[in-house]
């Protein structure tokens, strides 16, 4: 328990500096823009690959589920939507996410800790972790909105090709299942918890990196570190916010 | 000049340093010696600011490092430099970008005026045609030598090298004593140089520093280390000396 205030505690004071002004904002927009290029660019076809096939699951498992015939078979398509919409999208993404993104961020932190480069940057007098965290959550923040869109789309995609070449639901009931009903609110819904998601899986998994003591074993256990315990928070948050928002 | 004055660094109830006191001037190589594990590298991170010290103060012209606010030691870490260890070479820049990045960070020198001085630096420590290398794409010894041209980049007073000849060759470990040793003549710098290689404190220990279970035992030139009287100091410079009659042995053979 005792532990569990101390990285509280620490995971604050690491934000408070974190959250202070850049020391030359051309910098941290260079930097951010490597961000958005190593963190959310390079996420696409993760995330284009997990879509497809958790969109065409989805319909499958739902047309499985729906065979009473007095339930019209168009919403096995709005079944779909919602639960692309509500859930994998966001949360399912972003766990996914933690794995890549997380481990990334708290390895190249953990690496720079171990051989000394954050101390190079104390040491110049700058404030290390502004000018290596900010621009990573920056850029996780600013880009999952269009991953989180793009994912959307792609499920909903992936459940027309399973609709296609499996007999549960037409082609044509799966579209007018996902044009049915819309609630503009949900995209919303789900940009809003992604934008926490992100922030929680770059912070926490910054925190992890930056505090790693050791050699090369120890940025390993960091990058795990990272996964789980972003995993962990991101699961907790999903439950407040879906509370909360809906 | 730096005084350390009676300081005291503690780690979870463990001592690493035990009421050290010392005087490094400027204009002069000085070096701290001892055994691995003997407190040079936190001596040395105390003084540069990495650690905060448990007890006693250090001094730079005066001003006292522990009583300075945040922004004061901000503006003194600008005046100094660092060699760590392994170089500490940022891994995603090349070795030009390594040097111009404090010059992007703390002056509004534009990017040809900054490329000018990164060159001018690499020049003096001899790297030629490696500006656009990766760190990982050049040797430990140009490694050391680009540290340190990051390290003058800003023109430093002060200069701290943590055991830069640590994995060279010997040939490649006097160039870098050299290099170091005229940098801080040139310059006026107060240079700090943590090593346990006997023949950097021959060549170029100006004021020697030894360590010993985190406790200063001796203090002198490179001319009195063989009449310290200190024991510890006496078995420390008889293993080296044994390694390096061996060497020659071996050469004669």
């Amino acid at each position: 328990m005792l532990k569990l205030f101390f990285h509280t505690g620490r995971y604050f004071l690491l934000m408070k500096r974190v959250f202070s002004r850049p020391e030359r904002w051309r910098v941290f927009f260079r930097q951010m823009v490597r961000e958005i290029e190593s963190i959310g660019v390079s996420s696409i076809v993760i995330v284009l690959i997990i879509s497809i096939f958790m969109g065409a699951v989805c319909c499958i498992q739902m047309a499985y589920n729906l065979e009473n015939p007095l339930i019209p078979r168009y919403l096995i398509g709005y079944g779909t939507r919602e639960t692309m919409l509500l859930e994998f999208s966001s949360t399912i993404v972003a766990l996914i996410l933690a794995g890549k993104v997380g481990s990334n961020i708290a390895s190249e932190l953990g690496t720079m800790q171990v051989t000394e480069q954050i101390d190079a940057l104390e040491m110049m007098g700058v404030n290390s972790a502004c000018y290596l965290i900010l621009p990573k959550i920056a850029a996780f923040v600013f880009f999952i909105p269009v991953l989180t869109l793009f994912s959307m789309a792609i499920g909903l995609f992936g459940g027309y090709i399973a609709s296609y070449v499996t007999n549960g639901v037409t082609p044509h009931d799966y579209v007018v299942g996902i044009t049915s009903m819309f609630r503009p609110f949900y995209v919303t819904y789900s940009i809003i918890k992604s934008f926490v998601f992100a922030f929680i899986i770059a912070s926490v998994s910054s925190y992890h990196g930056y505090y790693t003591n050791g050699g090369a074993l120890d940025v390993g256990k960091s990058s795990t570190h990272a996964v789980v315990y972003s995993s962990i928070v991101v699961l907790l948050f999903n439950l407040i916010l879906t509370k909360l928002l809906l | 000049m730096i005084e350390v004055r009676n300081v005291y660094k503690e780690f979870s109830g463990h001592y690493v340093l035990n009421d050290i006191c010392a005087e490094f001037e400027p204009g002069k190589t000085n070096l701290t010696i001892g055994q691995s594990g003997s407190g040079k590298t936190v001596l040395l991170k105390c003084i540069a600011g990495l650690h905060s010290v448990s007890k006693g103060d250090i001094f730079y012209n005066g001003r006292s490092f522990s009583v300075m606010n945040e922004k004061q030691r901000k503006e003194i870490r600008k005046e100094m430099g660092m060699v760590f260890q392994g170089g500490a070479l940022f891994d995603s820049n090349t070795v030009e970008e390594n040097v111009m990045f404090p010059l992007e960070m703390f002056t509004n020198m534009s990017f040809e005026e900054r490329r000018e001085r990164a060159n001018y630096c690499l020049k003096r420590v001899n790297i030629v045609n490696a500006n656009k290398k990766f760190p990982s794409e050049i040797s430990g010894g140009m490694q050391k030598r680009v540290a340190i041209a990051r390290a003058i980049a800003l023109n430093p007073k002060y200069l701290y090298c943590d055991e830069p000849n640590s994995g060279l060759d010997p040939v490649t470990s006097i160039v870098i004593d050299n290099l170091i040793h005229d940098i801080t003549i040139e310059y006026n710098i107060t240079t700090i140089v943590n090593t346990h290689d006997m023949n950097s404190v021959m060549e170029i220990g100006d004021n020697i520093i030894f360590i010993y279970k985190g406790r200063k035992r001796w203090q002198g030139n490179s001319e009195g280390i063989f009449d310290s009287g200190v024991e510890e100091l006496d078995n420390f410079v008889f293993a080296s000396s044994r390694m390096k009659q061996i060497r020659n042995l071996q050469n004669r053979k």
